[in-house]
């Protein structure tokens, strides 16, 4: 064989084993284009909630065949957390066909991608997080903050707080600090906390901590001088645990403090060691892997070595279970938008016209095996958060204790308040008020 | 440093201007005919907004000799200067919004400019990251500047030129090239003229540029200024057509550091370095990263590969310093030297 003909048997074989994975490739797939980060200063939320997202989809990749035997496809992009390295995924990973939703888990890249998946009519999910009036589905046909938007999560921490003073005419006179991270994320609840403060007469002093946040001694010196009843831990990734040991350095009681649902997690307590025993936070999905999805998870995907955890005593933590609960929220969309379209590839569109119908009662809660997991959600084309319940756990030194109810934060009182700001951006933008009838129109290719 | 780039030894075969003008005619004729979505999003966008600063900081540190650590400050400034003469000028259009944005910057950059009357090298380094803390400071502390937005994150208006909307990418590669272009051209313009001389004067000592009779105190500060200026530009087009929205956050020290290493591995004092120096810094990187998705993406996961590519990128540029000192230009000159040598004793 001379090297010509080497070569020429070598480009037929290859083009034969194209040609023969191409139609495969195009079988029906439905494809998450993945910004994760797995290093930088917040790679403990990122390994974890992208950990469970992944162990979720192959879950149902392996348990179910995909769904209703549409598989369930991923790649990943590190982001680091930072704005352009998120952009510089969007437009890497959009070309890829089938595209079913964003999920960058940061609000800074969330923000930059708003115009961009709007032309582009793919849904991003924000899930606990993100740009609050995002919740108006009316200006923000695209963007859903699932489960607890930052007002919701601040009214359940202040009607917390005032389940712990004995109700709410007690807040009257009271002072609470909020601590927030210096990054849009940290600052999105400051108007909120302000506005709530007026309604029930308590006195509030926001304190801001520069991103990362590995230094904290001047802002607690400040809390110390105020002295307040409650102070609000509103951090992300290193920030938390540095923030507990300080407080125990200037002497602040740590059951005083109340963290958010970025600071909830057992990445935040743990190096704080004993710094954070009796450190009570905010969460709309308990930690633990009791719940039957998460022990079908060790049992289909950990026990057969498909884990994404590298450390598997992490599965079940706060993060991880964040991430599966993600899993479920999208993959039950793709389910309600499949029943609506056909069992096959949806396209971006479709996808969104599932989120916004996208409703779980506790029973099909518990259906899907995740019953006191998280509560339900009930999604629809002008709430784009879907009603969360939030509940609270205290940290032990081992592990997090639920110590309350459900909680139902004060839908009612913020609502007026997002449709402000959504018509605001509506008409800076130019953007015309959706309506149901609209909402309905779906793009279908 | 060398006085001025090495282009006094290339043999010249062509015309001096030839080079450059193919090179804008290919950016303008063809790269919008062939190019996708992400090389104008993701490469081409960052690129020409990272060297337009690159260009402003190397009038600053290359000709004029003084370090400066704040460029991310003063692309802050002219980022959210743009935007609130867009949004509260009535009328203004778009290109007097950037003018005047880069003339905040450039007034930024003259107060900032003056410790360096007094301070040299480290410690005038020191004293321009004052610049940067309190300008990240004062855009987070006072939410004016951000139009009251509750997460301090505002997005960027629509790019339109007398009623000619630029918003695709095309639209914006077209708008940032041709703002890079002009400043480049004005920017290569001032370093060979007399004030350009008197900056190279006094970068390379500045008691004999007083005795001849140079004006340090005024020259400085023009350096400040023209360089702050052109670096404010360039932050309007990082956030108005690359990112699209306008964070403080965004113009952290990592930026400024960012800057500083593309003159350093371009080339300083030379308007191309800037550019070869973004180009590596920007290309390089992703290049990289997506060679080790492609060829290790099953394998290990994407924060590994990540980590690996800081290693191999930090690895690289200490090879490449080490072996091309002054800079991607002089190598640059270099192979084309050889290469003209080989043609020419053919």
């Amino acid at each position: 064989m001379t090297f010509l003909s080497t070569i020429k048997a070598a480009a037929l074989s290859a083009a034969m084993i194209v040609s023969v994975a191409l139609p495969a490739a195009h079988a029906d797939e439905q494809y998450f284009p993945l910004q994760s980060y797995r290093v930088g200063p917040y790679a403990a939320g990122g390994t974890g909630f992208f950990g469970g997202f992944i162990d979720y989809l192959n879950l149902i990749n392996i348990r179910d065949g995909g769904v209703n035997g549409v598989k369930l496809t991923w790649d990943e992009c590190e982001t680091q957390y930072e704005v352009e390295r998120g952009v510089e995924c969007y437009e890497r990973q959009k070309s890829h066909a089938g595209a079913a939703a964003w999920n960058p888990l940061s609000v800074g890249i969330a923000y930059a991608m708003i115009d961009r998946i709007t032309a582009d009519k793919v849904p991003l999910i924000t899930v606990n997080h993100g740009r609050t009036d995002s919740t108006d589905g009316r200006v923000f046909p695209y963007v859903f903050p699932l489960l607890l938007n930052p007002y919701s999560e601040t009214s359940g921490i202040v009607n917390y707080i005032a389940s712990k003073e004995g109700g709410i005419d007690k807040l009257k006179g009271k002072k609470i600090v909020v601590l927030y991270h210096g990054s849009p994320y940290g600052k999105e609840t400051i108007p909120i906390y302000e506005l709530l403060a007026q309604k029930y007469g308590f006195t509030v002093q926001q304190i801001e901590v520069p991103h990362p946040g590995n230094e904290q001694q001047s802002q607690w010196l400040t809390i110390r001088r105020a002295k307040p009843d409650f102070v609000v831990l509103r951090g992300w990734g290193v920030m938390n645990p540095v923030a507990l040991k300080t407080a125990v350095k200037v002497g602040y009681p740590v059951d005083h403090i109340v963290g958010n649902v970025w600071s909830n997690s057992e990445e935040d307590v743990i190096p704080a060691g004993d710094a954070a025993k009796g450190y009570t936070a905010i969460t709309t999905q308990a930690s633990g892997n009791s719940y039957p999805v998460v022990q079908e998870i060790v049992k289909t995907v950990y026990d057969a070595g498909k884990g994404n955890l590298e450390d598997k005593s992490r599965i079940g933590s706060v993060y991880h279970n964040l991430g599966i609960v993600n899993g479920i929220l999208n993959v039950e969309a793709i389910r309600v938008a499949q029943e609506k379209f056909g069992h096959r590839t949806l396209t971006g569109d479709e996808v969104r016209w599932g989120f916004e119908h996208l409703k779980l009662d506790p029973a099909k809660v518990e259906a899907l095996g995740a019953k006191d997991l998280f509560h339900s959600i009930n999604v629809s084309w002008d709430n784009h958060e879907g009603e969360g319940y939030v509940t609270f756990q205290q940290w032990d030194g081992k592990k997090w204790n639920v110590v309350s109810d459900w909680i139902a934060p004060d839908w009612a009182l913020l609502r007026p308040i997002i449709e402000k700001s959504a018509e605001a951006y509506a008409a800076e933008k130019g953007i015309k008020l959706r309506t149901a009838d609209d909402a309905d129109a779906v793009t279908s290719n | 440093m060398t006085a001025i780039t090495s282009d006094f030894f290339s043999a010249p075969v062509l015309p001096k201007w030839v080079a450059p003008v193919l090179l804008l005619a290919f950016a303008y004729g063809v790269v919008p005919l062939i190019g996708s979505s992400y090389l104008f999003e993701a490469i081409l966008l960052p690129f020409l907004a990272l060297s337009l600063a690159g260009v402003g900081l190397n009038i600053l540190t290359g000709y004029a000799g003084q370090v400066s650590l704040g460029s991310a400050a003063f692309m802050a400034a002219g980022a959210f200067a743009a935007y609130n003469f867009d949004l509260r000028v009535e009328g203004l259009p778009l290109i007097g919004s950037i003018f005047l944005a880069g003339i905040v910057a450039a007034a930024i950059g003259i107060v900032f400019g003056l410790p360096s009357l007094r301070l040299k090298g480290f410690y005038l380094a020191v004293s321009t990251l004052a610049a940067q803390f309190f300008v990240q400071w004062a855009l987070t502390k006072f939410s004016w500047f951000s139009n009251n937005s509750a997460s301090g994150v505002i997005d960027a208006p629509r790019l339109s030129i007398s009623g000619f909307a630029l918003d695709g990418a095309i639209g914006r590669y077209l708008f940032a090239l041709t703002i890079v272009t002009v400043l480049t051209f004005l920017a290569h313009r001032l370093v060979t003229s007399q004030t350009g001389r008197n900056f190279i004067a006094i970068r390379d000592n500045e008691t004999a540029a007083r005795i001849i009779g140079i004006p340090v105190l005024k020259t400085k500060l023009l350096a400040f200024a023209i360089s702050s200026f052109i670096i404010g530009v360039a932050g309007v087009i990082w956030a108005f057509a690359y990112l699209r929205t306008v964070e403080p956050d965004g113009f952290d020290l990592d930026r400024s550091f960012q800057i500083l290493f593309i003159i350093i591995i371009g080339g300083l004092a030379s308007i191309r370095g800037a550019f070869f120096g973004a180009a590596l810094i920007v290309v390089f990187p992703l290049g990289l990263s997506r060679l080790g998705g492609f060829l290790l993406g099953d394998l290990f996961d994407s924060g590994v590969l990540d980590m690996s590519q800081r290693i191999v990128l930090g690895a690289l540029i200490i090879l490449f310093l080490i072996l091309e000192p002054d800079g991607l230009v002089a190598l640059w000159d270099r192979i084309r030297r050889r290469l003209l040598f080989a043609w020419q004793s053919t």
